[in-house]
């Protein structure tokens, strides 16, 4: 089954009101050109979950649906490095749900994994048990994290076959191998499509089972021109002499 | 010296020969500039990898590596990369040695805030991110912070008045007058700034702490240790 379709296929799935998982950490391994459909299409009263926010300073990946008011909810660990996020926060017009990062990985996780949730001793003692059940196992005490998931998943990966599986590189692996496996209808975006068998089985991140569709992103070589210009602009590389 | 290269210096010592590190944001982050000779660590960065290295020029970023602050690396030849389950089962199992973590404010049970700012002041807090599961997982916490905030209050209280991010897990605190080790959940002073006395240190400091009999003056990396 060859599961590549145009983005816009997919983006007219979306309904208003959708949750939404967004692959990547801090714009690193984000699904830009999913995100971009998403902001061009004006769908509003998004829940995203995401890992952490967008990327520190703004003005990259998940800042602009933030930006356009489409986000209704924020379901992550870490709001503070997106100002188009905290202008809607401050404004009262955006919900947050806040997890430690390993509990959020972890609740994703169990639903994709069909867990009826998780015991971690992360947040015990703070307020994040408030309001969770606590169990006492061999001396220890332990919060019980429900299953987290999401009507779709954007994931980014490297490369895509025709059948779904997904390579990935480098650090932006991060969240999108387990949000894959937890929404209804998961996206591929990809820097490269290639042919079923292109991708050695060894270097399968994401295997094709989990994913709907795939779609192109940037290439690979407008990618690393994407990413240095913006952190050049930003001021985070360093200048030879 | 500022206040927080002397505090960065002070943590640099805590570390040990072939250890595996998670440094926090802030004062943590310039640890690694002091580590005394012979000391190698390996760096943990909760965004997926071992063996960061340093930030690559205009031009040669990799778009698809970079640290939990989203700051472009490069890596480290014997780097690995992992996803963020297998990043925060590594936390959270035990494996890390040691995690440097500014703080806000510390008390004399060890307990550490760092996350929520005061609320009731309308003071924004963006969220715990990775920090409260590192407070759980990593052998050992070290919280590094200024001793007194810039009214001259302790911040090293009897209680923490912040909400918290983990209780009973701070090891070792620093502040750049004095080191205390965090012992049965009672504080005890290990080294002071010899230009002060514990009497001193006893008026700016909330917390009740013992004096260790082995009481040392503030050593540094690079300076006098």
């Amino acid at each position: 089954m060859n599961k590549v379709v145009e983005l816009d296929q997919v983006i007219e799935k979306v309904q208003d009101g959708a949750s939404i998982f967004l692959g990547g950490f801090l714009g690193v391994g984000s699904p830009l050109k999913c995100i971009e459909k998403l902001a061009a299409s004006g769908k509003k009263d998004l829940t995203i979950i995401s890992e952490v926010s967008g990327m520190p300073g703004g003005g990259f990946d998940m800042a602009i649906l933030f930006k356009n008011r489409q986000v209704k909810k924020i379901i992550t660990s870490h709001i503070g490095t997106c100002p188009e996020l905290l202008e809607e926060y401050k404004a009262g017009r955006l919900e947050v749900e806040l997890y430690p990062m390993g509990t959020w990985a972890e609740k994703v996780r169990a639903a994709g994994a069909g867990l009826g949730g998780v015991l971690t001793p992360t947040g015990v003692g703070t307020k994040v048990e408030e309001g969770k059940q606590k169990l006492t196992i061999n001396g220890k005490e332990y919060l019980l994290e429900l299953p987290l998931s999401a009507e779709f998943a954007f994931i980014k990966g490297y490369r895509g076959d025709k059948i779904g599986n997904v390579e990935y590189r480098g650090v932006s692996v991060n969240c999108n191998k387990v949000i894959a496996a937890a929404a209804k209808y998961t996206v591929a975006e990809v820097n490269e499509i290639v042919e079923v068998g292109g991708i050695d089985p060894n270097h399968v991140g994401t295997p094709g089972i989990y994913v709907n569709a795939v779609v192109q992103g940037y290439s690979f070589d407008e990618h690393v021109q994407v990413f240095n210009q913006h952190w050049e602009e930003i001021g985070q590389l360093k200048r030879k002499n | 010296m500022d206040v927080r290269e002397r505090i960065a210096r002070r943590a640099a010592l805590e570390l040990n020969d072939g250890e595996f590190v998670n440094l926090g944001f802030g004062m943590p982050t310039a640890v690694p500039n002091y580590l005394p000779k012979g000391i190698q660590v390996t760096l943990q960065s909760e965004n997926g990898c071992l063996m960061t290295g340093p930030t690559p020029y205009v031009g040669e970023a990799d778009p698809d590596n970079a640290n939990a602050g989203g700051q472009p690396i490069t890596l480290l030849p014997g780097a690995a990369i992992f996803d963020l389950c297998e990043s925060f089962a590594i936390i959270r199992g035990g494996h890390v040695n040691t995690a440097i973590l500014g703080a806000l404010e510390v008390d004399q049970e060890g307990n550490i805030a760092n996350w929520a700012k005061n609320a009731a002041k309308g003071d924004f807090s963006p969220g715990m991110g990775g920090a409260m599961d590192l407070v759980r997982g990593a052998q050992k916490i070290v919280a590094t912070l200024q001793h007194n905030d810039k009214k001259g209050e302790s911040k090293i209280l009897k209680k923490c008045q912040l909400a918290v991010t983990g209780r009973g897990v701070v090891n070792v605190i620093i502040t750049e007058k004095a080191v205390f080790n965090v012992v049965d959940g009672t504080l005890v002073l290990i080294e002071k700034d010899p230009a002060l006395s514990v009497e001193d240190l006893k008026a700016c400091t909330e917390a009740e702490f013992t004096v260790s009999p082995d009481l040392k003056d503030y050593r540094m990396s690079g300076i006098n240790a």
